[in-house]
């Protein structure tokens, strides 16, 4: 029997019950879709969260002390907290270029809050940052109008102030006309020099609800003279943040006495390690997801063997018969297993298609970036199921004798 | 009486031959014996009508004849070779070149046109399409129903789905013709036409073994065989 005639009945064989083969196609499908959409989600997700993190630069740390790190807001630190407290002549050490080679950049940070008025209209600024300009180029917090404050600004307490698309937004209506004006931070008068532009959650707090003034400004306004809450560490390359971490590492515990048998009282946190940590997460999120799709393909396969094998019963007498007309064992086989290959592939094509136009939309907040493979591999897997699934019941008919398949009833 | 298988000689022509066959459906005290010691020769061009009482063992014969079943014990060769020997597949060979089938029941192939339903064998011989076609056209002709080829089993009566099974059987143009109470399920003039068509088949030289309940049926073949309980009780020459 040429392979056209082989096709030929197996397509009158699925003919012949079109909704039933219809019902088959679709939880094919639904296993199909499932894989690609899920992994897709997966991938999505993923690089979403690389993305953000990118936009706020691969080769950053953020050292912070992990006994209370003084600042207003934590309440009285301990004595032994004390000693190891951040201080301005921390971060100008890290500067030097003899001590610590690989970094770059360096930006102490001062954290406050405080509520902003602009005449009648106030609002609750959860994060005043008060650093110096290199924050803004480390952090990649570009600014959107106007300009930023100077090293000379930090210098002479100037009350000026960069305010985040939020804030400026709430005081002022639109952001741009918030430059050159005016507002109140608790009691005191502050010029806003420039609105940073739009930035994307890292997911921890609103980067767009922010205010950053001169740190000297915040000290003398806001949070008096206490320690620093963090410093911001730009690496001199993005190959180079874990030298740069570990000279960071070591000027801080020669500048404080840490005692070598102490763990370090300094958390750094590193950009890198994050995203790394992240890219992990994303990866066991999007396998956790394949597997659900995985197992619904299975469901699917099954529903095929289901399928195959209520037609070989059904057909059992029509098998008898083409048996009886000389049809050898690899025919049978041979039509059985393509109806159920066709089901299978019938029902690939459907899931890919309907993956390829779900995967367009936004889901879950997620927007899915296909995997090319996912797909390549989810056509072959739903080829493969047909053949895997469809053998058995295929096998049984093959396998039937000649009168025990004629005097089925 | 002609006694054929009995004597030691085996004739160059012998076309079916049995020798002590016997058939035992289940085991034990429950086993059926639907044959039970049965020989027969036919030869080439004879034309057989086999009668006996209903579950005598006519169709287990008829099975066994057409290499759809196997004898439980004895031996059975068709046109010189032993069957028992061949495969599965060899012997799926022998039924689509040298056996074509007429049921009682037609044993049509539902939801499938005439034309496809006498072209099957045909494929399953590995003709070519355009062989196939002018094969069945000719086939479906040569039983009158030449204007039915499009017709489904379900659209055609009685009459013309037994017209179309035996153009089946034909189809390949086999030696031996068996069937099985082709007319069980005809009228009188149906089976009149029937029984023409294996006339002129007998003619051109095909083997026909008919199994029948109805005597003018077995009045058109030139021998008769009856079977009792599983066993030959008679077997002789009539026309
Ligand atoms: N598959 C089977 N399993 C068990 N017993 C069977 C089977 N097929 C046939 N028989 C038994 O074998 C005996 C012979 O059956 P067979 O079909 O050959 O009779 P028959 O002569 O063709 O009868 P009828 O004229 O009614 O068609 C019967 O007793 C029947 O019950
Ligand atoms: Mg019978």
């Amino acid at each position: 029997m040429s392979p056209r005639d082989l096709f030929g009945a197996a397509l009158r064989g699925l003919g012949a019950n079109k909704l039933r083969s219809l019902l088959t196609v679709l939880g094919v499908a639904i296993g199909v879709g499932a894989v690609i959409v899920l992994v897709a989600v997966g991938n999505g997700s993923g690089k979403a969260v690389q993305d953000r993190l990118e936009a706020m630069g691969t080769n950053l740390l953020i050292v912070s002390t992990t006994g209370g790190g003084g600042g207003f807001a934590r309440g009285q630190a301990g004595p032994s907290a004390q000693q190891y407290s951040l201080t301005m002549s921390d971060a100008s050490a890290l500067t030097d270029n003899r001590l610590a080679p690989d970094v770059a950049a360096v930006a102490p940070v001062m954290t406050s809050s405080g509520t902003a008025t602009n005449g009648d209209t106030s609002y609750t600024i959860n994060q005043v940052i008060g650093t110096t300009p290199e924050y803004m180029p480390a952090t990649n917090t570009p600014l959107g109008t106007g300009r930023s404050f100077t090293q000379q600004d930090v210098d002479t307490s100037q009350r000026v102030v960069l305010l985040g698309q939020t804030a400026a937004t709430e005081l002022f209506g639109r952001p741009t006309s918030a430059v050159g004006q005016t507002i109140k931070l608790g009691a005191v008068d502050f010029a806003v020099l420039g609105v940073l532009a739009s930035k994307d959650s890292t997911g921890f707090s609103d980067p767009n609800a922010t205010a950053i003034v001169p740190i000297s400004t915040l000290r003398a306004t806001q949070a008096g003279y206490g320690a620093l809450n963090q410093i911001v560490v730009q690496a001199a390359d993005k190959d180079k943040v874990d030298t740069a971490q570990a000279e960071v590492t070591q000027l801080l515990a020669a500048r404080h006495q840490v005692p070598a048998t102490q763990t370090s009282p300094y958390r750094i946190t590193n950009s890198a390690q994050i995203l790394q940590t992240s890219q992990d997460t994303a990866a066991t999120f999007t396998a956790l997801l394949a597997t659900v799709a995985a197992i619904s393909l299975i469901v699917g396969g099954i529903g095929v063997t289901n399928i195959m094998l209520v037609t070989v019963t059904e057909r059992t007498r029509e098998i008898g018969i083409r048996k009886a007309l000389g049809a050898r064992r690899r025919a049978i086989l041979g039509q059985f297993l393509i109806e159920a290959t066709l089901l299978s592939l019938l029902g690939g094509a459907v899931g890919v298609a309907a993956a390829l136009i779900v995967s367009r939309f936004q889901l879950a907040g997620v927007q899915p970036v296909l995997v090319p493979s996912s797909i390549a591999l989810a056509f072959g897997v739903s080829a493969a199921v047909g053949l895997f699934f469809g053998s058995m019941p295929a096998h049984r008919a093959a396998g039937l004798r000649p009168i025990d398949a004629l005097r089925h009833e | 009486m002609r006694g054929r298988a009995r004597g030691p000689t085996v004739a160059a022509d012998a076309l079916i031959e049995i020798r002590d066959v016997t058939k035992t459906y289940g085991a034990g005290e429950t086993a059926v014996h639907a044959l039970r010691g049965v020989s027969l020769r036919v030869d080439a061009g004879e034309y057989v009508a086999v009668m006996g009482s209903s579950g005598s063992g006519k169709s287990t014969l008829m099975n066994i004849l057409g290499c759809l079943d196997v004898p439980s014990r004895g031996e059975y060769r068709l046109d010189g070779t032993d069957v028992a020997r061949l495969t599965e597949d060899q012997q799926a060979l022998v039924r689509g070149r040298k056996i074509g089938f007429i049921f009682q029941s037609f044993n049509l192939i539902p939801r499938t046109s005439a034309l496809a339903n006498v072209e099957l064998p045909l494929t399953y011989a590995h003709l070519r399409r355009s062989d196939r076609r002018k094969r069945a056209r000719r086939a479906l002709e040569l039983v009158g129903l030449a204007d039915r080829a499009d017709h489904r089993p379900n659209q055609l009566s009685g009459g013309q789905q037994q017209r179309v099974a035996i153009a089946r059987a034909l189809a390949t143009g086999p030696r031996i013709l068996l069937a099985d109470e082709p007319t069980g399920n005809l009228d009188a003039h149906s089976t009149d036409e029937v029984l023409g068509m294996f006339d002129q088949l007998n003619a051109e030289g095909r083997t026909v073994v008919v199994i029948t309940h109805e005597t003018e049926v077995a009045r058109r073949a030139r021998r008769l065989i009856r079977v009792s309980d599983g066993r030959i009780v008679a077997d002789e020459v009539t026309g």
